[in-house]
């Protein structure tokens, strides 16, 4: 069943890489552009089996080709990410020892925060306590843009969050690093960094996740301990 | 471990792993017995370890000197340095349709190209990083034309004839503006400082750190020597600038 890599898949392989992360629709387009190139036929809606023929191919180098879902709009995204065990490699060859620091240190911040964002100056009073090499405010700063830049980082209003590429990349390292922090979508099942939870039990639900499945309930509950929930749901202004 | 052989012709032995400078050249009958000493995972490992190297510097434009390769990647596998890099560019080929070239003759330096035929408007964002790049080059030149320093107005001046507005919005840079005091100054290309007591505020733009470390000078200035016999118009400078640093490729000819 699994087709041959062919220069479609290549050329897929080589414009997801320049962008890192795609969005559904975006993807979809660009299986069928590559197809049209390459005068390949074009499955519609086989674009997970395109996908799975690329990713016969990147496996044994450690890479593939991931899905995921965006913590902001629910849509579903794809990326190429790096697979190895030892955290953070793919980052590992791009940055300065320090600048990984910050970076680390940024995502604890994230990871340990209420609404999984940490303010720009809390991350900027890093600088000057790291390790390796401390770093300036005013160089934080460019690292965080550059971050921001790579998808690894998401800003908003001068507050950080995880990129979705870098959530799709890094889910498995996060659950493993904070076992007991990282929270996981009680709908969904992946990892949670932004999220509203239960005041009860705490559990955790995408704001995507909450509009999907509280959509249908008039009084909305907790799906875990079934107390009232007490925020607004998203898409319901 | 590996025995003190000396290779022909370089005078080198193939115990010094401190000098990542020569690859030791050899016979393929050495190669062959280099890799009969060494497992087939790890080779496997290195070949892997040297694609994801090279991608990853390549997505971020940087050229890729044959020294960091070694250094950072071969190491203790240096005997093997020759079929680890064929087998790396033979899955970038089959994987990526990309393929290793050497810009650089002299000091062994590379970049990765698609082998696949080019398309007008595609890879939108590679373009704009190549066309980015252009620019860069294009300004990186004029500073070092002016001694090294350049007013913002001049530098400006020089855009405007290029048809680059900084009022305007361009169809491939968006907000020039923003690009080159921005962009290109978080990058560490530019280094763009305030000349005090000025009123309207006035700049002073030099080459980055960066700069200086991915482009050499001399690159530069045999860059701008050949655009000098076309009378130092602008506009070639830009145009003859983009054929100079990345051909044609197929169809269209080298200068």
């Amino acid at each position: 069943m699994a087709a041959q890599m062919s220069d479609a898949h290549r050329r897929f392989l080589q414009v997801l890489m320049s962008h890192g992360i795609m969005e559904g629709a975006e993807a979809r387009k660009l299986h069928r552009h590559c197809c049209e190139i390459s005068k390949v036929y074009c499955a519609q809606d086989k674009l997970d089996d395109f996908v799975s023929t690329i990713n016969n191919q990147l496996q044994p180098l450690f890479m593939q080709i991931r899905k995921g879902m965006s913590e902001v709009d629910g849509r579903t995204h794809y990326a190429l990410v790096n697979m190895a065990e030892t955290e953070i490699t793919k980052m590992a060859s791009d940055y300065a020892e320090n600048e990984l620091e910050l970076f680390r240190k940024t995502m604890d911040l994230i990871i340990l925060s209420e609404n999984g964002f940490a303010s720009s100056t809390d991350i900027l009073n890093c600088a000057d306590q790291l390790k390796s090499k401390k770093m300036k405010k005013k160089e934080a700063e460019q690292v965080l843009k550059i971050f921001v830049d790579d998808k690894w980082l998401s800003e908003r209003d001068g507050e950080y969050t995880l990129h979705t590429r870098c959530i799709i990349e890094m889910e498995q390292y996060i659950l493993r690093t904070y076992p007991d922090i990282a929270k996981k979508c009680n709908i969904c099942h992946s990892l949670a960094i932004q999220s509203q939870a239960c005041e009860t039990c705490g559990t955790g639900i995408h704001l995507p996740c909450i509009g999907k499945y509280f959509k249908t309930q008039s009084k909305p509950r907790c799906p875990q301990c079934n107390d009232f929930w007490p925020y607004e749901i998203p898409g319901t202004k | 471990m590996s025995q003190r052989k000396r290779s022909r012709g370089s005078g080198l032995t193939q115990g010094d792993d401190e000098d990542f400078s020569v690859v030791p050249t050899q016979s393929p009958s050495q190669v062959q017995r280099n890799l009969e000493s060494r497992s087939q995972e790890e080779i496997d490992r290195k070949v892997t370890e040297l694609v994801q190297f090279l991608l990853v510097k390549d997505q971020k434009k940087i050229p890729i000197k044959r020294v960091d390769i070694l250094k950072k990647v071969i190491r203790e596998y240096k005997d093997v340095y020759s079929e680890i890099v064929n087998r790396a560019g033979r899955t970038l080929q089959q994987v990526f349709g990309l393929q290793m070239v050497e810009i650089d003759t002299k000091h062994h330096i590379y970049i990765l190209t698609s082998t696949l035929p080019r398309v007008e408007g595609e890879n939108l964002k590679q373009d704009i990083q190549t066309a980015k790049l252009g620019l860069l080059i294009v300004i990186l030149s004029f500073i070092f034309m002016k001694g090294n320093s350049a007013k913002d107005s001049a530098v400006w001046e020089f855009l405007r004839r290029l048809r680059l507005n900084p009022g305007e919005k361009h169809k491939v840079f968006g907000d020039v503006k923003k690009l080159v005091m921005e962009e290109f100054v978080r990058q560490k290309y530019l280094e763009i400082t305030p000349i005090p007591l000025t009123d309207p505020p006035e700049f002073n733009f030099q080459w980055g750190p960066r700069a200086a470390k991915e482009t050499s000078k001399k690159d530069i200035l045999s860059f701008v020597a050949k655009v000098g016999a076309y009378g130092g118009s602008p506009f070639f400078f830009f145009f003859f600038f983009f054929f100079f640093f990345f051909g044609g490729g197929g169809a269209e000819g080298r200068p």
